[in-house]
């Protein structure tokens, strides 16, 4: 092949790369351009969710709950123990939805991914300028949620500040790993998996609806150890302002792990899917 | 293909693009590239400007300076008058030449084309052929694949045969018909049941080269009318004759054969 590299190899040097933030920075505002489409109706279900969610759960089944009083809740209403939880079921939920289908279309069948990786982003700006794009859908509709919680006064506490951050973080530490594992897949079978053998267990058993101490005592240890059941006690202690700093420093820990490992993994993920 | 657009490593040898490494400089040498892949990767849930602007920004381009680039590269595709529509219910030649416009936002030095007019129809080949032409003698370079010989006599200059992934010639187009194939081929078609006995005289006649398919027999020759004429002296009378200049086509069958491929 000398044919071409010499006639080539003569021109200018090439660029220095600008950072990884930047470069990711691009990749992340090429969501938000297809967003500018989809936000009305997006908008829409982030406002509502709560609503339906916290009459239904909190109000209607919460004054059936009540009436048997509320010490195993803490002796707080039965909304005011909920409402934190749903706000962490709902930003595990966030960020599954954006990072199962929306991954694998952008691999698949948009071919997002495949457009951009001819340019000079890498796979991992591709990766983690996604993920920028999903973090900023679970903090929307995190914010949306603390507002109407905060409107209805279920929040007990100034730490409650604090509940969007927790959430988010949340959030990212489901969508990081399960972007690098989606990233890989050849079907959308298994995503099916995920949700009904993983997301609906969690959200039923992590500590959201009921307390875990009303769980059979062997399988308690199992629900501490999932993520969501550490989300959901971050997000309650903030709203109740029962937060100790070595259970938050616990949760924080575990959900900071996760994502950082899912920042990794989908790393490499994406630079073997993309790069062969 | 993909080694050179950066994104797939050399599997072996030495690969040097814009005095990078491909694995070790790959984005920074894609900076300087243009891709046109085979299967179009446009968004089609965007307008056709909107494509360029999010191109523009992976190169991080400013909003004003990809709006001017679209204005201009719209035009030089003809597709300015498409630009505020959606992508989706464009033909395939629109969309291939959108894909060129795109891949041309961030002013490539290489443009990379894999087969750029697979699946057109003839007009859209020729709107796709007149622009590479025009973005050559700008200076670009272009590399592109093609299974079409007359594509590649179109619009190279310099031109590889692949075989089975190893280089079977190289050369300019004239080159490689001078040195692979006569000046002229004389196509001479007989009824099927004569074939074989006709293939046998024009043998006995000792042409350059000759070469018997299915319907036909081809006779590689400097002079085709004058063989024509032996032909007839002995007897032969083909249904019919052509006699024509020798193209790529022919150094291609020659140098790969006449074999299935896939």
């Amino acid at each position: 092949m000398s044919l071409t590299a010499e006639r080539i190899a003569s021109r200018a040097p090439l660029a220095k790369l600008p950072s990884g933030w930047e470069l990711s920075v691009r990749a992340f505002r090429c969501w938000l351009v297809m967003y500018r489409r989809t936000w009305r109706a997006s908008v829409w279900s982030s406002v509502f969710g709560p609503l339906f969610y916290l009459g239904a759960m909190g109000y209607g089944l919460g004054t059936l709950v009540d009436k048997n009083g509320t010490a195993a809740l803490g002796g707080v209403p039965y909304v005011v123990f909920v409402a934190p939880a749903v706000l962490a079921v709902q930003a595990m939920n966030t960020a599954l939805s954006n990072s199962m289908f929306p991954v694998f279309g952008a691999m698949r069948w948009n071919s997002i991914y495949v457009a951009a990786r001819a340019t000079m982003l890498r796979p991992g700006d591709i990766n983690r300028g996604h993920l920028m794009f999903i973090t900023m859908r679970i903090a929307m509709n995190s914010a949306c949620f603390v507002i109407v919680m905060a409107a209805f006064g279920l929040i007990r506490s100034w730490w409650g500040v604090l509940l969007l951050p927790a959430s988010v973080l949340l959030g990212v530490a489901f969508a990081a790993p399960v972007a690098a594992w989606t990233v890989t897949l050849k079907t959308t079978t298994p995503m099916n998996y995920i949700i009904r053998f993983g997301s609906i267990p969690l959200s039923l058993f992590s500590g959201t609806f009921f307390p875990i101490s009303q769980l059979p005592a062997w399988i308690r240890p199992v629900a501490y150890a999932t993520p969501l059941w550490h989300g959901a006690a971050l997000c309650r202690s903030l709203a109740l302002g029962t937060v100790t700093a070595g259970s938050a420093a616990i949760h924080v820990g575990y959900l900071t792990v996760m994502a950082a490992i899912g920042l990794w993994a989908g790393a490499r993920s994406y630079r073997r899917r993309l790069y062969v | 293909m993909r080694m050179l657009g950066c994104v797939s490593p050399p599997t072996e040898g030495e690969l040097t693009i814009l005095g990078g490494d491909p694995v070790r400089d790959g984005a920074a040498i894609r900076a300087r590239l243009g891709v046109v892949p085979q299967e179009d990767t446009l968004d089609a849930e965007l307008t056709v400007r909107e494509n360029l602007l999010v191109y523009g920004r992976y190169f991080g381009l400013g909003r004003k300076l990809i709006a001017e680039r679209t204005d201009q590269l719209l035009d030089f595709v003809q597709l300015a008058e498409r630009a505020n529509d959606m992508v989706d219910p464009l033909s395939g030649g629109m969309k291939r030449r959108l894909t060129i416009a795109r891949s041309l936002i961030n002013e490539p030095e290489i443009l990379i084309l894999d087969e750029p007019t697979t699946g057109l129809d003839p007009q859209a080949r020729h709107v796709v052929w007149d622009r590479l032409f025009r973005l050559k003698q700008r200076g670009i370079t272009l590399i592109l694949t093609t299974h079409y010989m007359d594509e590649a006599e179109q619009l190279c200059d310099r031109l590889v045969v692949m075989d089975h992934g190893k280089i079977a010639a190289e050369g300019t187009p004239r080159e490689l018909i001078t040195r692979y194939a006569t000046p002229e081929v004389l196509e001479l078609r007989f009824a099927p049941d004569e074939q074989e006995a006709a293939a046998e005289k024009i043998q006995d006649l000792s042409p350059e080269r000759s070469e018997v398919t299915a319907d036909r027999i081809l006779i590689y020759e400097a002079d085709g009318d004058a063989f024509l004429e032996r032909v007839h002296a002995a007897g032969l009378q083909p249904i019919t004759e052509l006699v024509r200049r020798s193209s790529l086509e022919d150094v291609f069958l020659r140098l790969t054969g006449r074999t299935l491929v896939d």
